[in-house]
């Protein structure tokens, strides 16, 4: 699918998306909801902003949850740049010193977490950004089921971002002054219209439509 | 291997001219050795082994030399993307960017601790085109001819699923054994599900000699990758847990196999590491 499709089938879906604010109060319920499963003391959604090549908080739940959203760190080092890169879930715990992981946290809030559980939010081919799970409880060695369910888990929220870039790009595409804004301006009044002007105005459509299919 | 002291386009290879037949008076010509003759168990295929002389590249995020789990490192470059994005190799000054390349390091060190240990980093130079690099890491990594490249990575690109995997077959008959990470997600993703290369999962269990063959495949192998004391970055260790780091057990093993039986061909090597599987004819 080129580029100018997708953009349409953004602009028509936009039509029955909810706004930004109802998918930042989803992506806010996902790490609530990741903390809550696995006892943590921090969860936290960072999503890859293409331009800058930089991982971006996203939404934070837990230690970190005033300070972090919307800061900003490289997407390539650490341990979310490995696992935004190589696509591939990674646990660690024990850390000791050289936090290196814990950098961005131990910054803005004096919070260095011990361990993390982070995995890549994949939709299709694309990478999205990374979930964190900060410090688990020490009770018990990780096992295979926790991993499991960190990765369903992270399915769930790359689904749910996947989303939300769609009406990233369809709130954009109609807001411009491009060819989708200038069809969506168009399918707006005809919406708007009722009755014989209506029934007019498709008419009229259908015919430009086979004026514009003629060459 | 030359050691690269400057930047070096990643070129297409020349490829030697393979047999395409077989004519009768060539048969007498190409009589083998059976590498595989008399019982395959684990004393045969390891024992007293340490892996020397076998080349295991670690294709990662860097390698920290210094690290006492991981020793001697015998080279180290970094794979980036020039101006016109083409790949080159540099040497690599920055050592590990993450940790992650010293954990599995560290592990095959374990295992195989004569190992001649490379690291090719194909990580940490920018998010964008990092799936190129990847490609032309391992393209570099085929090239130099080493034994052994763990690949505890993957990349969902599909367009680079086919690059991969025609660099796989490539690997495969120039006899580097490609061990990659199967992925734990429901997602595609590659060169681990390739037959030409050896995907490894994780067990429960802390014997890093321990593995199982995997009756239902893809997922072909399952190593220690639970909760496993590794080295990280600043010479420290953490506990981890990944199909990552079963991948390096089994390059380890992998290693020692092939210091013992530098003959064998990766398919002949995946048929004894299925020999001696702790479900199969392994005593372990």
């Amino acid at each position: 699918m080129n580029d100018r499709t997708d953009e349409l089938r953004s602009a028509v879906a936009a039509g029955v998306l909810a706004a930004d604010e109802q998918f930042g109060r989803l992506l806010r319920s996902i790490v609530d909801v990741a903390r809550a499963i696995f006892g943590a003391k921090a969860s936290s959604i960072m999503l890859l902003d293409p331009d800058t090549e930089e991982l971006v908080f996203a939404a934070v739940s837990g230690e970190g949850e005033r300070e972090l959203v919307g800061r900003r760190f490289p997407a390539s080092t650490g341990v979310a740049g490995w696992v935004l890169s190589s696509r591939t879930p990674l646990v660690i715990e024990d850390v000791q010193s050289d936090p290196r992981h814990a950098r961005d946290f131990a910054e803005d809030t004096g919070y260095v977490p011990k361990g993390l559980m982070a995995v890549p939010l994949l939709d299709e081919e694309n990478a999205l950004g990374v979930l964190q799970v900060l410090d688990r409880p020490q009770r018990s060695r990780f096992s295979l089921q926790e991993m499991e369910l960190l990765g369903l888990f992270a399915g769930q929220a790359a689904i749910a971002l996947g989303l939300l870039r769609s009406a990233q790009r369809a709130r954009a595409a109609l807001g411009g002054d491009g060819d989708v804004a200038a069809v969506a301006g168009v399918a707006s009044a005809l919406d708007a219209l009722e009755g014989s002007r209506r029934a007019a105005g498709l008419s009229l459509l259908r015919d430009l439509e086979q004026v514009l299919r003629q060459n | 291997m030359a050691e690269q002291e400057q930047a070096e386009p990643i070129e297409e290879e020349d490829e030697e001219l393979p047999a395409w037949s077989l004519p009768l008076d060539a048969v007498g010509g190409i009589a083998l050795e059976d590498p595989l003759a008399g019982p395959i168990d684990r004393e045969w295929a390891i024992g007293g082994a340490t892996g020397k002389s076998v080349k295991v590249c670690v294709l990662d995020s860097g390698v920290d030399p210094g690290h006492p789990r991981v020793g001697s490192v015998a080279g180290a470059v970094a794979i980036r993307l020039d101006e016109d994005g083409k790949a080159i190799a540099v040497p690599d000054e920055e050592g590990d960017l993450c940790g992650h390349g010293t954990a599995c390091a560290g592990v095959i060190r374990e295992i195989a601790p004569d190992a001649e240990i490379y690291s090719v980093r194909v990580l940490g130079s920018g998010f964008t085109g990092s799936g190129d690099v990847l490609v032309a890491g391992l393209h570099w990594a085929v090239e130099q001819g080493y034994d052994v490249v763990n690949m505890s990575l993957s990349t969902t690109k599909r367009r680079l699923g086919e690059a991969l995997h025609e660099l796989a077959d490539s690997a495969y008959f120039k006899r580097t054994v490609l061990v990659a990470s199967a992925h734990n997600m429901p997602v595609e993703s590659f060169p681990w599900r390739f037959s030409s290369v050896i995907s490894v999962g994780s067990h429960e269990e802390h014997d890093p000699l321990r593995f199982y063959a995997n009756p239902s495949p893809p997922v072909e192998f399952f190593a220690r990758g639970v909760d496993v004391n590794v080295a990280w970055t600043g010479g420290t260790t953490i506990r981890a847990t990944g199909n990552s780091f079963a991948t390096p057990c089994i390059s380890g093993i992998a290693a020692l196999i092939l210091s013992k039986h530098p003959q064998l061909t990766p398919f002949q090597l995946k048929s004894v590491l299925y020999q001696i599987s702790s479900n199969v004819g392994g005593q372990r």
